[in-house]
């Protein structure tokens, strides 16, 4: 087993707390859906520095190309197909 | 502040004061971090290698150990999907199009290129799962990305060429239905259902795992269709706006 230092662990454990809040205190839909792609490419580290390379892969993809575009969509189906003002500008 | 702040602050203040209590109480209770205290994970790392011939204790325990669970996995999956279908699919698709052709061709270039480089991830993923980390269900979402980005990076008509109902529905049922065959298999074979019948290889190998590639390669076609029949469900509402009627 690969020796990971306990200070690279808590740094992305604190990374991940302060996008988690990030994506919380996003008022702007669309920058809401960004940052938590971002999140979700944090927590693929956090994975990885944990070593659990399986769980890694799978929110990979999920959670930077899948969730975000079915979130858009819904958001935009919901909306008439289309995005309001709010939603383009703060 | 308006009483509106007030009310909702009364309500939520003792809520998640009481949430955060349980939460405290909760996380005391684990053992330290990065002491793992599971037998059964200790057990699967111990025996996987020898038993199963499989370099990917994660994918053993997936398509063997716990092969059953994994089924029905499929099935939520494939009942969600047919969920999110039969609300958002209309019979007619005549809304008008937007015009989103791809203009730039730096980004078709480049696109180009990532479709396929990611599709050649993706079948890595899938045929190395029980040999290195990755799998079905790995594999089949980075391949159903790649065919998204061909739709991201080179419009919207070469999508739908090959991105249809048609196109995609018989791969969804392919998919449950080869790991139901394979488990069928072992049934027929004199085993217990879903029962690793075949022989386990040579470790490190393509030919490893027994019965574990095949029920690999099903999950990988259910779950790359099953994105897909997704991704094409949400972006044909996307793009089509609703008919007045729908307007309301």
């Amino acid at each position: 087993m690969v020796h990971v230092p306990a200070a690279l662990q808590a740094l992305v454990l604190v990374l991940a707390a302060l996008l988690a809040t990030a994506v919380v205190l996003s008022r702007n839909t669309l920058r809401q859906i960004v940052v938590n792609g971002m999140y979700g490419l944090l927590l693929v580290i956090v994975f990885l520095v944990l070593q659990a390379p399986d769980v890694a892969l799978s929110m990979l993809v999920v959670s930077t190309v899948a969730y975000p575009l079915i979130v858009l969509a819904a958001i935009s189906r919901s909306r008439n197909g289309k995005l309001t003002d709010r939603d383009r500008e703060e | 502040m308006s009483d509106r702040h007030v009310v909702r602050g009364m309500i939520a203040l003792p809520v998640l004061a009481g949430l955060g209590v349980l939460l405290f109480w909760g996380l005391s209770g684990l053992p330290p971090f990065g002491n793992y205290h599971g037998q059964y994970g200790h057990l699967i790392n111990t025996i996987a290698l020898p038993q199963r011939h499989t370099t990917n204790a994660v994918t053993a325990v997936v398509f063997d150990y716990r092969g059953f669970d994994t089924l029905g996995e499929e099935f939520i999956l494939f009942a969600a999907v047919i969920g999110v279908v039969m609300l958002l699919r209309e019979e007619s698709s005549e809304g008008r199009s937007r015009p989103d052709e791809v203009t730039s061709d730096q980004l078709r270039l480049i696109g180009a290129l990532a479709v396929g480089a990611i599709f050649v991830v993706g079948l890595w993923l899938i045929a190395f799962g029980f040999v290195t980390p990755g799998g079905g269900f790995q594999g089949g979402v980075v391949i159903a990305g790649a065919v998204l980005l061909v739709y991201l990076t080179q419009g919207h008509r070469p999508w739908r060429r090959f991105a249809t109902e048609h196109a995609l529905d018989p791969f969804e049922g392919l998919g449950v239905g080869t790991y139901v065959a394979v488990g069928l298999g072992a049934a027929i074979a004199g085993a217990p259902f879903l029962h690793n019948f075949l022989g386990p290889g040579k470790a490190g190998t393509l030919v490893s795992g027994g019965s574990m590639p095949f029920l690999n390669w099903g999950t990988a076609i259910e779950v790359a269709a099953a994105n897909l029949v997704l991704y094409t469900e949400f972006l044909q509402h996307y793009l089509e706006p609703l008919g007045p009627k729908e307007r309301g």
